[in-house]
């Protein structure tokens, strides 16, 4: 699963708790992803074009699992920062809908909300953009929710 | 009747055109997924590295990595397909990227997380269940030590090349 790891609650905001477990995911580093905005159940994280990310030589176009990445990862992240609080998160599912390729050269800026929690589960939207006419993909999923105690 | 070719030659040919296509992607690179062929099926291998981990306090493999290594086995599935009775006819050089078939587009992509993905290296197969002229629909599933305890499953559309999306 794409559990986010557990962390203790000290006196930061929550932001600033999510931030932390964004920035210790060894894979979020290695696609350079950057947090933009966190807070109530919202999240907002960039990913850079990169040559390496390509799923077709031909076309220079971002590969799908990349975007999935990017939308995973900020799917956990408005989990996290949900005002429930939750301790740690996994991802169950996730849908990608793909509705065009992604411009090559351009960065991918990943907008993910919990819109619902339960006591156990978390239902999340996000869409991904290139600054393109309308969002390159977007995604639904559902993920675990860790609760302290 | 024609003598069958040398199995070395037929072994070549069909390795030689599964690594040209595998290489037209990149990303496939990046993540450090293979493929292992027998006669024509694959097995998809990613091959376990701490840049692919999600959470390391457990530690987990990151769902993005396992979606995007179901999503690469499928693509990679889908275009041998394609490409595999070309390459016995022995039409396919694969030194000529531009003789392989352009790669099918992704419509969506669901990927079902059953297991945590350990610090290990994944297994992945992936199974056409109908592939038309311009859609086909793919199952895949991934796994880790055991074959028969799957760590994630994935189905997606695919728009094939040449068809109108």
């Amino acid at each position: 699963m794409a559990d986010l790891p557990a962390g203790d609650a000290g006196e930061d905001p929550r932001g600033r708790i999510a931030r932390q477990f964004i920035e210790a995911i060894p894979h979020a580093r290695a696609l350079g992803m950057t947090l933009r905005e966190i807070a109530g159940g919202r999240a907002v994280i960039a990913m850079p074009y990169d040559a390496r990310l390509v799923g077709e030589r031909a076309t220079g176009v971002i590969h799908g699992g990349a975007v999935s990445a990017l939308m995973d990862t900020c799917g956990g992240a408005a989990v996290m920062a949900h005002a429930s609080a939750p301790v740690g998160t996994a991802t169950i599912d996730l849908r990608i809908d793909y509705m065009r390729a992604a411009i090559p050269g351009r960065a991918l800026v990943a907008e993910a909300v919990c819109y619902h929690v339960t006591r156990s589960v978390a239902f999340v939207r996000a869409t991904a953009r290139d600054g393109g006419e309308g969002p390159v993909a977007a995604a639904t999923g559902a993920f675990t929710v860790e609760r302290a105690g | 009747m024609r003598r069958p070719e040398p199995v070395a030659l037929v072994k070549r040919r069909r390795d030689a055109a599964l690594a040209a296509l595998v290489g037209t992607i990149p990303y496939a690179g990046f993540l450090g997924i293979g493929f292992d062929r027998r006669g024509d099926e694959l097995t998809a291998v990613l091959t376990f590295r701490e840049e692919l981990i999600g959470n390391p306090l457990l530690p987990a493999i990151h769902g993005g990595v396992t979606a995007a290594f179901l999503e690469t086995a499928a693509v990679v599935e889908l275009g041998w397909q394609a490409l595999w009775p070309r390459i016995e006819a022995g039409e396919v050089d694969p030194g000529d990227a531009g003789a392989l078939p352009r790669l099918p587009k992704t419509i969506d992509f669901t990927v079902d997380y059953l297991r945590s993905g350990l610090p290990r290296d994944a297994y992945a197969r992936a199974r056409v269940n109908r592939s038309g002229r311009r859609y086909a629909s793919v199952h895949v599933e991934a796994w880790q030590d055991n074959r028969a305890r799957l760590y994630a499953q994935a189905t997606g559309h695919f728009v094939m090349p040449g068809g109108a999306a």
